[in-house]
């Protein structure tokens, strides 16, 4: 009989463990000055250094080390006042040197901790993820395989290599193991890399792409007997490329395991590879024999000593937490726990912000960016903030409030800003899409639409106020929805001797 | 008329008066390097036509007025390990044969903006390991005092080509006494500068927190010259010193010791230093004291182990930089006939491309860096270091200088150390403790050995960044010297010319 994951978890305590590698957005490499734009062409960002030519040495990228420790800092650590670079030796095609040069037992930051707030059944709850180390290290490169089924690089025809990824500046954040979880592990996982996430985010150095790779996961997971108080054999999982996938991957691996003990199977310590389509894992490279990667201090680098000084400076560049700031938020713009989910979840916190910063009213700019925008985002499947800008949702939402736009006129509107026809008072002034507000013009209409329904406007006439609907629709219709509805009516009724 | 025989300052001063260009001074050594370089083979790459157009521009510059540095239009032999844009580099292996460097090494492009002829590539021990040329892939370098002698190693080449007025300078690099070594047992002037005084960009690394660049020359003055053309902070090198470069050239001009304290290192004098070699380094003592030089006996108990912790530092640093060599990017490939994978590929160009003592190198310092074993070598070889260095820095309490013999030996027989690779280690056993502590070294002829007239070189050493202080000692025992017999020591040297 297999367990699904409420038996899993009803039998076994899942321990939780996460690696997290950073991609930094700095300009230039970790040791060299060779830029790092995503998806230039292969090997046009290389130099003696990043290729690891004859001779070449490494410098440290300030940037990178500034970054570090405003990381550090955001996650409570404590900043190494010493710490070195040393040299992890293996030998692979996609690292120049056949070594990587990366902090080993002397990181930067060190014992932080982040808390994470997640919804159970007893309602919110925090969990406290404890941070080992947040260390600083090179990239390597890329390497394509082609040829052979499982486009790795046994069977493979031949491998293209690119190195423009070579050298790129990686933060790793590991935590310690995060027990206690339960059943939630999954949640508590997927609410820490979206925290940290936000929080690199907010720091502004990183992309924080996980489709991109800027930020990749790996989920540690073990698995023990409720009550036991042990540990079980853990395994990584690789290649979580997303929010939904690290949840998923956790889920997955703790069924996985729970099911493999049941059997009377034992857990193979093990790098396993995250299956986008199945929510499964497939076994990857072995660790029971751990491999000897012979660290040693880097001795091409000298350490790094940050000055004191310098990082009580950077503290007091750190921004909000982006948790608290959610929760102000909510409170400044009186928005349902529901609605801030969607918000949350759809990645819109920011440009609804800026857009009620542009004068839009808080509920308005909400509903336009979580209904109409997302809609035509879904349908195109792009992120809705890529549609159209915070600018022109403002400039939009204030001529709704002011009368000039209708909600239908303002989705014409929306929809030629995202044909791109240009900016909102453009596409406004082209498709000529103002509220007809000329009284004239609007008695031409209703004229029109009385003589069309002489029954109707005899009704009416008559006292029957509710069937005016039907020549107020008319007259809409003829106008293409550029009437103010409201105004329509109030003619209407005066002009049959209602009003 | 040209005189390679001169000093390079004399050359310089006849540059300047115009007494003849700079085409026809490199043209001279380029034509004494087709005489004699067949016995000696110095070389392993002369690039004719490179010097004769860098000769050309110095001395169009020179016609237009326009201002050059004091060694400009000197011809000079650059060591096989310092990437040259477009020459070939191979550090004496064939690993690397037909690498050509995209770019100049720091020392290369100083050189270059000085207006110095590098006339070619020198022949050295594969990656610098070895102290007599034979374990180069491209044949032995010949002794020029006795073809059928060594010049020592690793930098012998450059020491020969001076030796053998060939090129008035060279540039060579000091590990463990590559410098020192080969001067002492060519009669010629070589200089380890304190380590990080010259930059090591695009010098291929064996032991990157060992290797130093520094000069050749047949007088202390043109090592003073060359030392300040090479010497002074890098941005692309981490270990580089950001700090005013010692006044060497002024130094070595002083000629004045007069209140100095000199001490003689106790460990390593009397036993196991041939008789010869002692003798003349005991009158050159008294030379100094003559000179108005204090002479004290120190004791440098750690010494003992220098030599053993050095054979664990410089190996474990090469098994890393070493890596690089795996024939993806660049150099020699072996076996890649379509049927093979990327690793079997690597492991088969690697074991036709590296040398025997290479390969023996390599497997001891991965040894010492693995796991379990890494404390017992690596981290007692650093250990070591610092009792060194700790050495060094009590006995420079007390006196200004340190003195020593380089070698226990004069210039031994090829073929005579090269089944016992102990006997061989043995040769460096004064020059290693420098290196190790990150001091600078002179080699300074100061006589011929009474067994064999071969030339016997006196070790000078100072603090870190102190590299002044061993130019003036050695300029002012230099000329007690030439007062003394008459003519320079190289003058022995048997003419290899012409016959």
């Amino acid at each position: 009989m297999t367990l699904d994951y409420a038996g899993a978890t009803a039998k076994y305590e899942p321990t939780l463990g996460l690696e997290v590698h950073v991609e930094l957005n700095t300009k230039s490499k970790m040791f060299c000055s060779c830029a790092t734009e995503f998806g230039a062409e292969p090997n046009t960002q290389t130099c003696p250094v990043c290729l690891g030519l004859p001779g070449a040495l490494p410098v440290v990228n300030a940037k990178a080390i500034e970054s570090s420790i405003l990381i550090g800092l955001a996650l409570n650590c404590s900043i190494a006042p010493y710490s070195r670079f040393a040299r992890k030796n293996y030998f692979y095609p996609d690292m120049p040197k056949n070594f990587q040069t990366s902090q080993y037992d002397e990181p930067i930051c060190v014992d932080g901790y982040l808390d994470v707030e997640i919804e159970t059944d007893e309602g919110p709850q925090t969990f406290r993820v404890d941070i080992e180390r947040v260390h600083m290290e090179e990239d390597t490169g890329k390497s394509l395989h082609v040829g052979g089924s499982t486009g790795r690089i046994h069977g493979a025809e031949y491998s293209l290599l690119d190195y423009n990824r070579a050298g790129i500046p990686l933060v790793e954040i590991v935590t310690r193991i995060v027990p206690g979880t339960g059943k939630y592990a999954p949640q508590v996982a997927r609410a820490y890399v979206t925290e940290l996430r936000d929080i690199l985010r907010s720091l502004g150095v990183s992309d924080v792409k996980m489709e991109q790779g800027s930020l990749r996961c790996d989920a540690n997971v073990s698995l023990a007997p409720i009550g036991s108080g042990k540990l079980g054999t853990r395994s990584e999982t690789k290649n979580v490329n997303s929010l939904r996938s690290v949840e998923r991957a956790v889920s997955g691996e703790i069924e996985r395991q729970a099911n493999r003990l049941e059997a009377g199977e034992r857990i193979i310590q093990e790098t396993r590879h995250f299956l986008e389509e199945s929510g499964q894992t497939r076994p990857g490279r072995s660790k029971e024999q751990a491999e000897d990667y012979r660290y040693f201090p880097e001795p091409d680098l000298v350490p790094v000593t940050p000055d004191a000084k310098w990082i009580e400076e950077l503290r007091t560049r750190i921004p909000e937490k982006p948790s608290v700031r959610r929760k102000r938020l909510q409170i400044e713009w009186n928005c349902p726990d529901k609605e801030m989910a969607s918000l949350i979840n759809a990645e819109l916190l920011d440009v609804v912000e800026e857009t009620i910063k542009l004068g839009a009213e808080p509920t308005r700019a909400r509903t336009w960016w979580l209904g109409e925008i997302s809609r035509l985002a879904n349908e195109k499947e792009v992120a809705p903030t890529s549609l159209i800008t915070a600018k022109d949702v403002a400039e939009i939402i204030a001529l709704i409030v002011g009368g000039e736009l209708t909600d239908k006129l303002a989705r014409q509107v929306v929809e030629g800003v995202i044909a791109g026809e240009g900016s909102a008072s453009v596409v406004i002034e082209k498709r000529g899409l103002k509220v007809v507000s000329d009284d004239s013009a609007l008695m031409a209409a209703i004229d029109a639409a009385i003589a069309a329904q002489p029954d109707t406007a005899d009704r009416v006439r008559g006292g029957n106020i509710p069937a005016a609907g039907a020549l107020i629709g008319a007259v809409m219709k003829a106008t293409g929805g550029a009437a103010d509805a409201a105004k329509v009516r109030e003619l209407l009724l005066k002009h049959l001797g209602q009003g | 008329m040209t005189n390679i025989h001169a000093t390079a300052a004399q050359m310089a001063d006849s540059l300047a008066k115009k007494e003849f260009s700079a085409v026809e001074l490199t043209q001279a050594h380029l034509d004494r390097i087709a005489e004699v370089d067949g016995k000696v083979n110095a070389f392993l790459h002369v690039d004719s036509q490179g010097a004769l157009s860098q000769a050309k521009s110095v001395d169009e510059k020179r016609a237009a007025g326009e201002k050059l540095s004091p060694l400009a239009g000197i011809p000079l032999a650059l060591k096989d390990i310092l990437a040259q844009e477009g020459v070939p580099t191979t550090a004496g292996s064939k690993i690397l044969q037909g690498w050509r460097p995209p770019y100049d090494a720091t020392v290369v492009a100083k050189l270059k903006a000085a207006g110095v002829v590098i006339l070619g590539k020198t022949n050295m021990d594969e990656f610098a390991m070895g102290s007599s040329t034979e374990n180069s892939a491209y044949g032995t370098t010949q002794n020029p005092w006795d073809l059928t002698r060594t010049p020592g190693g690793s930098s012998g080449g450059s020491a020969a080509a001076v030796a053998a007025f060939e090129a008035p300078l060279a540039i060579g690099t000091d590990t463990g006494g590559s410098i020192r070594q080969p001067a002492a047992l060519t009669g010629i002037v070589g200089v380890k500068p304190t380590y990080g005084g010259v930059s090591r960009y695009g010098v291929v690394a064996y032991s990157s927190s060992l290797d130093q660049v520094g000069p050749f020359g047949r007088t202390v003055l043109d090592s003073a010259l060359l030392h300040e053309a090479i010497a002074g902070h890098d941005e692309r090198d981490s270990t580089s010193i950001n700090a005013p470069v010692p006044q060497v050239v002024t130094a070595a001009k002083k000629l004045d010791v007069k209140g100095m304290k000199i001490g003689v290192i106790k460990e390593l004098s009397g036993a196991g230093f041939q008789a010869g070699v002692s003798e003349r380094i005991n009158e050159a003592l008294d030379l100094l004291v003559e000179a108005g030089a204090q002479i004290v006996e120190v004791s440098c108990p750690n010494f003992e182990y220098a030599l053993a912790a050095y054979y664990l530092i410089a190996p474990s640093e090469a098994s890393s930089n070493l890596a690089r060599f795996d024939s993806m990017r660049y150099g020699l490939r072996v076996g890649d006939d379509g049927s093979k994978g990327a690793e079997e590929v690597m492991s088969i160009t690697r074991e036709a491309g590296f040398g025997k003592e290479v390969k023996r190198r390599i497997i001891l310092g991965t040894y010492a860096l693995s796991s379990g074993y890494y404390d017992a070598y690596y981290g007692s070889a650093q250990k070591v270091r610092t009792l060194v260095k700790q050495d060094f820095e009590k006995a420079f309490e007390k006196v200004d200088v340190l003195v020593s013999p380089v070698t226990p030996t004069t210039a031994f027989k090829i073929g005579e150390k090269s089944n016992d690779p102990v006997a061989m280690y043995l040769s460096d056993i004064a020059t290693i403790p420098v290196n190790m502590a990150g001091i600078g070294g002179m080699s300074l002829p100061v006589g011929l050995a009474k067994e064999d007239g071969l030339p016997v070189g006196l070790q000078i050493m100072a603090p870190v960044m102190q590299d002044d202080r061993f130019y003036r000692v050695g300029g002012t025992l230099e000329a007690a010297l030439l007062s003394k017999w008459g003519k320079p020591i190289l003058s022995n040297a048997p003419e290899l010319g012409g016959k």
